[in-house]
């Protein structure tokens, strides 16, 4: 078999004429400014280590490829450093766009487990990363710090108001666990 | 006698609940420096901007929105000690001042819980604080114990400077502000080639893979190595120093390869150079220390100690 066998080429009739706009109003306004400079992707310490390219991940947006896009499990290696951002000659802002991207996919039920994992501990316990074992404690009482910090880890409260916030924008249903 | 400056110290997440040496080393700088830092009683999560801002940028304005309420309502502003957080609260406060949409929908959910984002304050980073509120004489005046002869490699991180033009801290491709409050402390700046690389922890990528956020940071050792080291780095970001800190205990796993090199919040930094004892702040309690069941290299740091600690926290 010879490579041009293997590729699976894209075919037009599944483009999504939709998608660049859910991105523009998703916190990517920019991403039609792009010329396909790659300056991003050559600027990008995530594309040097995995198969996630900032540049084709633009390139197949604007062309309304956006199943094969919000599905990449590529779209998750970017660590928002925003070299790209402060490269780009276009103002595309390229870590906004992918943001936006992944917003569109966690919308269409593409989250990894972890990271939903991560999103329901802020709503049990206001914080990402809890104060969740009693030797945390101990270590912030051997700097001389109370056990508890004045953070939401103290009151309560603070996490009915995210558990409200949460309902308000429908993201506690996004992150629930799915019913199999 | 001038005003003193008084902040709301958002603390996050990993400050508080993982490396409270950070909080406490803090609270001694600012006030060595004659700031106030104040509680934020029921502050949550910034929330995370890689991961939140990556889910649903709403419900990530929203909760980072309801921060900033509280020191709204102390007509205070804002510091922290976090990158991510500053990212969070900086970016979500902006983002509010300038889109009308955003900021509809997001006192449309503070409503709920009867909060109203007003853009009343501002939100800085410890790194502010000491640059342009404290300023770099009465920290130079400060230094009692100064690391001369120390070798110190830096890693800014990437959200107190990023988006540059948006953020306009300082020249991300060629920044000075981290290093010269650094360089106050009197050590040794030692240049190396992937300096301003992220340490891989961000965006969710940690969460999600951590053998490939460990490669990040590999990257950057080994770059700090072909220079021939360091013997201490110094970050602004918790979340830095735990994947600096901590990641070194994971790369002996993932990668077999082991390095070992102190690293320190810039405030723990300058708690020492100001004369502050280790045990004053816990400097021992940093992850990898407890994990491998050892210290500091206090003979390179010249620093003298009485006695070591025991673990509190094992794997």
């Amino acid at each position: 078999m010879t490579s041009a066998e293997q590729e699976d080429f894209h075919l037009i009739d599944e483009v999504d004429t939709e998608f660049v706009d859910m991105i523009k109003n998703t916190g990517g306004p920019n991403i039609q400014s792009c010329y396909q400079c790659g300056t991003c992707s050559g600027s990008c310490p995530a594309g040097s280590r995995t198969n996630y390219l900032v540049r084709g991940i633009i390139r197949k947006a604007l062309l309304g490829l956006k199943e094969e896009v919000i599905s990449g499990q590529e779209l998750w290696f970017c660590t928002t450093c925003y070299t790209c951002t402060d490269r780009c000659p276009q103002d595309v802002k390229p870590t906004d766009v992918i943001k936006a991207i992944r917003n569109v996919a966690v919308a269409e039920g593409y989250m990894l487990e972890p990271h939903q994992k991560v999103a329901q501990k802020v709503l049990e316990a206001g914080h990402a990363v809890p104060l969740d074992k009693e030797s945390w404690e101990k270590l912030r009482e051997k700097v001389g710090l109370p056990p508890v910090p004045p953070n939401a880890s103290s009151h309560p409260e603070a996490i009915e108001d995210i558990k409200k916030i949460a309902k308000k924008t429908g993201f506690d249903k996004l992150v629930a666990d799915k019913e199999e | 006698m001038p005003k003193k400056h008084r902040f709301m110290h958002f603390l996050g997440c990993i400050i508080p609940h993982r490396y409270p040496s950070i909080q406490k080393a803090a609270e001694l700088v600012f006030e060595d420096l004659g700031m106030d830092l104040l509680d934020m009683e029921g502050a949550t999560c910034c929330p995370a901007p890689g991961v939140f801002g990556s889910f649903d940028r709403v419900t990530w304005a929203s909760i980072a929105a309801r921060n900033v309420t509280i020191a709204e309502q102390a007509n205070a502003n804002v510091t922290t000690g976090c990158n991510g957080c500053f990212a969070s609260l900086w970016d979500a406060d902006y983002e509010l001042k300038h889109d009308e949409e955003l900021r509809k929908a997001v006192n449309e959910s503070l409503a709920e819980i009867g909060r109203e984002f007003k853009g009343t304050i501002e939100v800085t980073h410890y790194v502010d604080a000491l640059y342009s509120y404290a300023g770099l004489d009465a920290i130079k005046k400060r230094v009692t114990r100064p690391f001369t002869g120390v070798r110190m490699a830096l890693h800014p991180g990437c959200h107190w400077m990023r988006p540059k033009n948006i953020k306009k801290k300082d020249d991300s491709e060629r920044p000075h502000i981290f290093r010269d409050i650094c360089e106050a402390a009197g050590a040794e700046y030692v240049p190396y080639k992937d300096e301003l690389i992220c340490c891989g922890a961000g965006g969710a990528v940690r969460t999600a893979d951590v053998k490939t956020a460990l490669d990040f940071t590999k990257q950057k050792f080994d770059s700090l190595e072909a220079v021939g080291g360091a013997d201490i780095i110094v970050t602004p970001c918790p979340f830095c120093e735990l994947q600096l800190d901590l990641g070194q205990v994971e790369i002996q796993k993932h990668f077999e390869a082991e390095y070992h090199y102190d690293i320190m919040h810039v405030v723990e930094l300058l708690a020492l150079a100001f004369g502050h004892e280790p045990e004053e702040f816990g400097l021992t309690t940093h992850l990898q220390y407890q994990m491998r069941k050892n210290e500091p290299n206090w003979e390179q740091l010249g620093i003298e100690v009485k006695k070591a600690d025991d673990a509190t926290v094992t794997e």
